[in-house]
This record gives structure tokens, C-alpha cells and sequence, in this order.
């Protein structure tokens, strides 16, 4: 019950969040709305029994990459950046993107098994991390690696854009 | 019932033990600064100036407190609040001794408020948090410096944090667990990191200095170059928030430092004091050291503390776990 209500509050925060971060006209609100956003998920994380992923959570998204978003906008000129519209032309297509989305999202929930997921969990906050290492390490290896590769290049492509314009 | 408390009670407790924390500290700090370079210190107020922090209160409580006109006036305010929460949430799972015994009640009671076993990450994570204050506060100033220091703060931040959150892995590895009791549990009996982390310990103290945007490192606030940095544009009792901000968070270093590297509450065991003796001179040493520092050594140039982070500390981070790594295997 008392877990209900916690859900809840986190939920509508999250939701009403996320919402101001599309709504605010000041970029620099948007950031905040953000933050507010993932600690909120993250609160969520740890009521799904997964303090370890509510801990990454706080610790990359909300303490490097915001951070980063940040120091990019604060050097915008504000008056001018909240006047423009985030997406050029009419209403059409974010509209309709929208309806795609939603109609999407409808088919997917239609076709998977709430049943499975709606059980609870046994209660339990112990061990997780390793668990997790050892299922990383050995079970979804490959998709692990795969995912490193990708960083790796990442990485790369961008000291190389960085580097072009210092000549 | 009693159990929840209980943590209301330690919680209470020890949010009271840190807002009241600054008073002694700005003492020491400037009794410290005062020796150092061969006067007194603050002597008027009091017997040899004790009672200057109580005068420094109440100036600062009662001036007036300004917005300027030109602020974004909402981040403004809430500012100096979001940069103090999180150096307060870092208690929260910092164990401050192992479990006593109430004598009359028998009820045992564990000095710390909640052992998660993501501890480390925890506190690394909320630690970092702090800085959104210090950008929030620099952005909505309006005002040149103020953004310059914000800017900063935020560049800053994110070189050090990796040096730091990397120097943190080779303990991990040592002691196989991220929760904070286990890591001082296993250094029981002088068995420190330090004596097996010493570069990990190096790296985590110029980081943890950067961190808490303490001198050699205090760019954000550079009086020489801007004006008071981030917080140019406060007064009154926010800008008391962002120094007590700054006391909270050099003791919440000293205190994540004591428990990684220094055995926590563990003392030599033929001088007979409590655990929370030690834990309290050790932390009081590194403040000392954090001071002493600051009256010692001049201030990085902005292109040194970005070459130091990322072409010094860095590297010498991998090398530092991939050394553990090879010793551990």
C-alpha cells in the first residue's frame, strides 16, 4: 500500500517532468525538468528492487550528461534560442510521428504478456550487483562487447571531429 | 515503530551535527590561514576570537538579501538549496562505527543510517550532484562572471569526477564490495588501502580537492580573475548556504577518504579510545590538510587543471587498475 503510494508520486512526477522538459521555452528549464526527470526514474529503479541501476542512473545521466548538456547551453544566447521552434515547419509531422508512436505503443502492450510481468518479485536487495557482473560476463557477453565496440568508435569519431577543426 | 525512529532520531542528529558544523570550521579555517602566514588570526570577538563565527551568523543573517533585477529570480533562490541537499544525502550511508548496545534499554543500535550494497556508488554519485547548485546559481545571476564560474564548475566537474570514480575501482577490487561497511571491515587491523592503493590514494585526494573546489582548484570562485565566480551576485543568507555547502562537503571528503583508505573507526589497539575517536581525529586531520593546502599553494591556471585531469590523473587511474588487476589475479 504505502509502496503504491510512493509509485505513484514518483509516476506522476516523472510524467509531469518530462512533459515541462517539451513545454518550457528556456532551454536551461528544459534541463532541469530533465533532472528532475531521471532522479525521478531512478527513485523508480530502486522501488523495482535495483539500486544498483537507480545508482548508474544518478551517476551518468544525471552527474555527467546533464552536466554536459548544460555547459553547452548555458553559452547560447537564451532570448534568441527560446523565440525559435524546436522543430522547423508546421504542426503536421510531430503530430503525426505522435499518432505513430502511440498506435505502436498500443499494438506492442496489446500483444505481450502483462501476466508475466505484473507478478511480484520476491523481495530481495542483496547480491545484485554480482549477480548482475557475472550475468554481464558470461551470459550476455557478446551484446556486452558489441555495445564496447560501439562506445569505442564513438570515442574515436569524435576526437577525429574534434581534431578537424584544430588545424 | 521504533526502528523507523530510530533513523528518524540518527538522521535528525546528524543533519544538526553539520549545519552547526560550519561554525568551529570557519574558526579553524581562519586561525589556521593566520598561522600560516604569521599573524593571529581573528582575536577581538571573544577570548583569542572564539566567538567570531556567532558575530559572522549574525551579520549574515540579518543583511539583506538581493536578487538582481535582471536574475532568473526562481533558479536564483532554489540555487544555493540544490547545491546543499546532496552534501547532506552523502550521511545517509556513511557509517560512522560498527553497532553499540544502549546500557539500560539493551537495544543495539548501528551508527550508520543505511548499508546499501551500492554504497560507494552512492555516495560517489550523490557527491557529484552538488555541482548543479554551483551552475544553477552561476547561470541564473546573469551576470558575466557568475556564468563564467558556473561554466567552469561544470568542465571541472566532469574531468575530475572519472579520475576519482577510477582511483575508487581499485579499492572495489581489493575488497570485492561496494558497500562501505564491508570496505572498512576489511581493513580492520591495520591492513589500510593506503598501504596497498597508494597511487588509488593520491589520484582520489587531488581529485577530491578538485572536487570540492578547494585551492589549488578553486576556479569557480577565482577572486583574481572573477570577481567571486559563481556566487558574485549573493548575499545574505543564500550565499551562507553555498560556504555551509562548502564546509559540509571538504568534511563529507575527509570522511569518504577516512573510510576507503584509512580503515574508518580502526585505531592502533594499545591506545584503548572508542572507534568514533578515531574516526572523528582521522576526518579532523584531513580537514587540517585540506587547510593547509589552501594557504600553501597558489591556484592552477584553467588550461593546467584540465591538462592535469585529463593527461595526468586519468591515465595514471588505468594504470592504477590495471596494476591492482594483475596483483589481484
Amino acid at each position: 500500500m504505502i509502496e503504491q503510494i510512493f509509485f505513484l508520486i514518483f509516476a506522476i512526477i516523472a510524467v509531469g517532468s518530462a512533459v515541462a522538459v517539451v513545454s518550457f521555452r528556456n532551454p536551461v528549464h528544459s534541463v532541469i525538468s530533465l533532472l528532475v526527470c531521471f532522479i525521478q526514474m531512478a527513485a523508480l529503479f530502486v522501488m523495482l528492487r535495483s539500486p544498483f541501476l537507480a545508482a548508474v542512473q544518478i551517476f551518468v545521466y544525471v552527474g555527467a550528461v546533464l552536466v554536459l548538456f548544460l555547459f553547452v547551453i548555458m553559452m547560447i544566447d537564451i532570448r534568441k534560442a527560446s523565440m525559435e521552434r524546436f522543430v522547423p515547419g508546421g504542426h503536421f509531422w510531430p503530430v503525426a510521428i505522435l499518432i505513430v508512436l502511440v498506435i505502436e505503443m498500443v499494438v506492442i502492450i496489446s500483444k505481450s504478456k502483462l501476466e508475466a510481468v505484473l507478478v511480484a518479485s520476491p523481495l530481495r536487495l542483496d547480491g545484485s550487483v554480482k549477480e548482475m557482473g557475472e550475468a554481464l560476463f558470461s551470459k550476455y557477453i557478446l551484446p556486452f562487447e558489441v555495445v564496447s565496440f560501439i562506445l569505442l568508435v564513438a570515442l574515436l569519431g569524435a576526437i577525429v571531429l574534434g581534431r578537424k577543426e584544430l588545424k | 515503530m521504533l526502528e523507523v525512529l530510530l533513523i528518524i532520531l540518527k538522521v535528525v542528529v546528524i543533519t544538526m551535527v553539520m549545519f552547526s558544523l560550519p561554525l568551529p570550521l570557519t574558526y579553524m579555517e581562519r586561525k589556521v590561514a593566520g598561522h600560516i602566514q604569521v599573524r593571529l588570526g581573528p582575536m577581538r570577538v571573544g577570548p583569542h576570537g572564539i566567538l567570531q563565527p556567532f558575530a559572522d551568523m549574525i551579520k549574515l543573517l540579518f543583511k539583506e538579501d538581493v536578487v538582481p533585477a535582471k536574475a532568473d529570480a526562481w533558479l536564483f533562490r532554489i540555487a544555493p538549496v540544490v547545491s546543499m541537499i546532496p552534501v547532506f544525502a552523502v550521511f545517509a550511508t556513511v557509517p560512522f562505527g560498527d553497532k553499540f548496545t544502549i546500557p539500560f534499554i539493551n537495544k543495539e543500535v548501528t551508527m550508520y543510517i543505511a548499508d546499501m550494497n551500492v554504497g560507494i556508488l552512492y555516495v560517489l554519485a550523490v557527491a557529484g550532484l552538488s555541482v548543479y547548485g554551483t551552475i544553477l546559481g552561476g547561470w541564473a545571476s546573469n551576470s558575466k562572471y557568475a556564468l563564467l564560474g558556473g561554466l567552469r564548475a561544470s568542465a571541472q566537474m566532469i574531468s575530475y569526477e572519472l579520475a576519482l570514480s577510477f582511483s575508487c575501482i581499485g579499492i572495489v577490487m581489493v575488497v570485492n564490495s561496494l558497500s562501505l561497511l564491508d570496505i572498512v571491515k576489511s581493513q580492520a587491523g591495520w591492513h589500510w588501502n593506503i598501504f596497498y592503493q597508494p597511487l588509488g590514494f593520491i589520484i582520489f585526494f587531488i581529485g577530491g580537492l578538485a572536487e570540492i573546489n578547494r585551492i589549488p582548484f578553486d576556479l569557480i570562485e577565482d577572486e583574481g580573475t572573477l570577481g567571486a565566480g559563481y556566487h558574485a551576485e549573493y548575499s545574505s543568507m543564500r550565499f551562507a548556504f553555498f560556504m555551509l555547502t562548502e564546509y559540509v562537503a571538504m568534511v563529507s571528503m575527509s570522511v569518504i577518504m577516512v573510510l576507503l583508505y584509512f580503515g574508518g573507526w580502526d585505531g592502533p589497539s594499545f591506545i584503548p579510545l572508542p572507534g568514533i575517536i578515531w574516526f572523528i581525529l582521522k576526518v579532523v586531520f584531513f580537514v587540517y590538510v585540506f587547510m593547509w593546502t589552501r594557504f600553501t599553494y597558489p591556484r592552477y591556471r584553467y588550461d593546467q587543471l584540465m591538462s592535469i585531469g585529463w593527461k595526468i590523473l586519468l591515465p595514471l587511474s588505468l594504470v592504477n587498475i590495471l596494476i591492482t588487476g594483475l596483483v589481484v589475479i
